[in-house]
């Protein structure tokens, strides 16, 4: 196809979407009205349930399902990712290469940082049922917080601290006993995900039934994953060499 | 809607169109960064604390960091091949 008529199908299409974009924003209720028909389904249920995080009711109790495909979604991608990134023939793994000088202040506040910024993510994981957070944004702390050893020691302590194979379980775990307590509600009350342990009462620790168990699963998986996810992007960066390619371009 | 609304919805469209007009994949992985930092201003001013937390993690953090990886192993590779010719012309 010329590019002139590659212009012609996308304008046809960008017109296409934006009168639809313009129709369904105009039948949108006004930014910021009192009208909210979710809200009136979604927060009396979730106070039902003794949950105070209204979000955190929605994505576990309310709409689990939805989040066990999302859970299924980040277990595939990272299995894509390790599927896609494993070693090819002509790659071999070698000693990552010696560490760069760092600034004083980076090593400072990387170790500092370190210890904060995991306590933050196992706070967020514990606590998604009662306040902002949950299993899926203390997991993504948790596993940037890891990497903090790389910003202020070195690749070599950052792996010895991520032994891949237990994170490997780790996930494959999370992701599997999400499932099993599924299936738990399906047994007990014949519904998917059903919040079949006793609610506590509002605002306490242990309070929202499956929640907070689902919130510390699904930190496992994502935690686990995103480590596992990363892991494979610094050994492709960082420890894999591409041999073959030099000895073919010298020989002939 | 309140001034503070409008202000972070300007920064989000300013640092998105920063990320449009960056050249290089390098520098484009730190304004993405900065990109993913305004969003997480957005929802928090918009009351979504909880989406806030993820886009912090995800789009300010973990994204780039990838980004700066695959560019760091596609450099090396780059540089390897041009070595590799050189020696060859030899």
């Amino acid at each position: 196809m010329s590019s002139r008529g590659r212009l012609a199908l996308f304008l046809l299409g960008a017109a296409g979407v934006a009168v639809l974009f313009a129709t369904a924003f105009l039948g949108m209720p006004a930014f910021g009205s009192e009208d909210h028909p979710y809200r009136d389904l979604a927060v009396p249920a979730a106070v039902r349930h003794a949950t105070a995080n209204v979000v955190s009711s929605v994505n576990f109790d309310q709409r689990g399902i939805d989040t066990f495909g999302e859970e299924t979604i980040v277990l595939g991608s990272v299995i894509g990712v390790a599927a896609l990134l494993r070693p090819a023939q002509r790659e071999s793994e070698q000693r990552p290469p010696p560490d760069r000088h760092r600034l004083e202040s980076t090593t400072l506040l990387g170790y500092v940082l370190l210890p904060v910024t995991l306590v933050v993510g196992l706070d967020v994981v514990a606590h998604g049922h009662v306040s902002p957070g949950g299993g899926f944004q203390g997991g993504v702390i948790l596993a940037t917080g890891f990497h903090l050893l790389y910003l202020a020691g070195s690749y070599q302590a950052l792996a010895r601290l991520r032994p891949v194979e237990i994170f490997d379980r780790g996930e494959a775990l999370g992701a599997g006993l999400f499932g099993v307590l599924g299936a738990a509600g399906l047994a007990a009350t014949g519904a998917f995900l059903a919040n079949v342990i006793p609610t506590g009462s509002f605002g306490q620790l242990f309070s929202g039934g499956t929640v907070p168990v689902l919130n510390v699963l699904v930190g496992l998986e994502v935690s686990c994953g995103a480590v596992v996810l990363l892991t494979h992007f610094f050994t492709e960066a960082i420890t894999l060499s591409v041999g073959g390619r030099r000895e073919r371009g010298g020989g002939t | 809607m309140t001034p503070l609304i409008v202000m972070s919805l300007a920064l989000v469209a300013v640092l998105g169109t920063a990320v449009v007009l960056t050249n290089e994949p390098e520098r484009q992985a730190v304004t993405l960064s900065l990109f993913g930092l305004s969003l997480t201003v957005l929802f928090v001013v918009l009351q979504g604390p909880d989406v806030a937390l993820s886009q912090l993690g995800v789009g300010a953090a973990v994204v780039p960091l990838m980004v700066m990886l695959a560019i760091r192993r596609m450099r090396r590779d780059q540089e390897r091949e041009a070595d590799g010719r050189g020696e060859a012309g030899e």
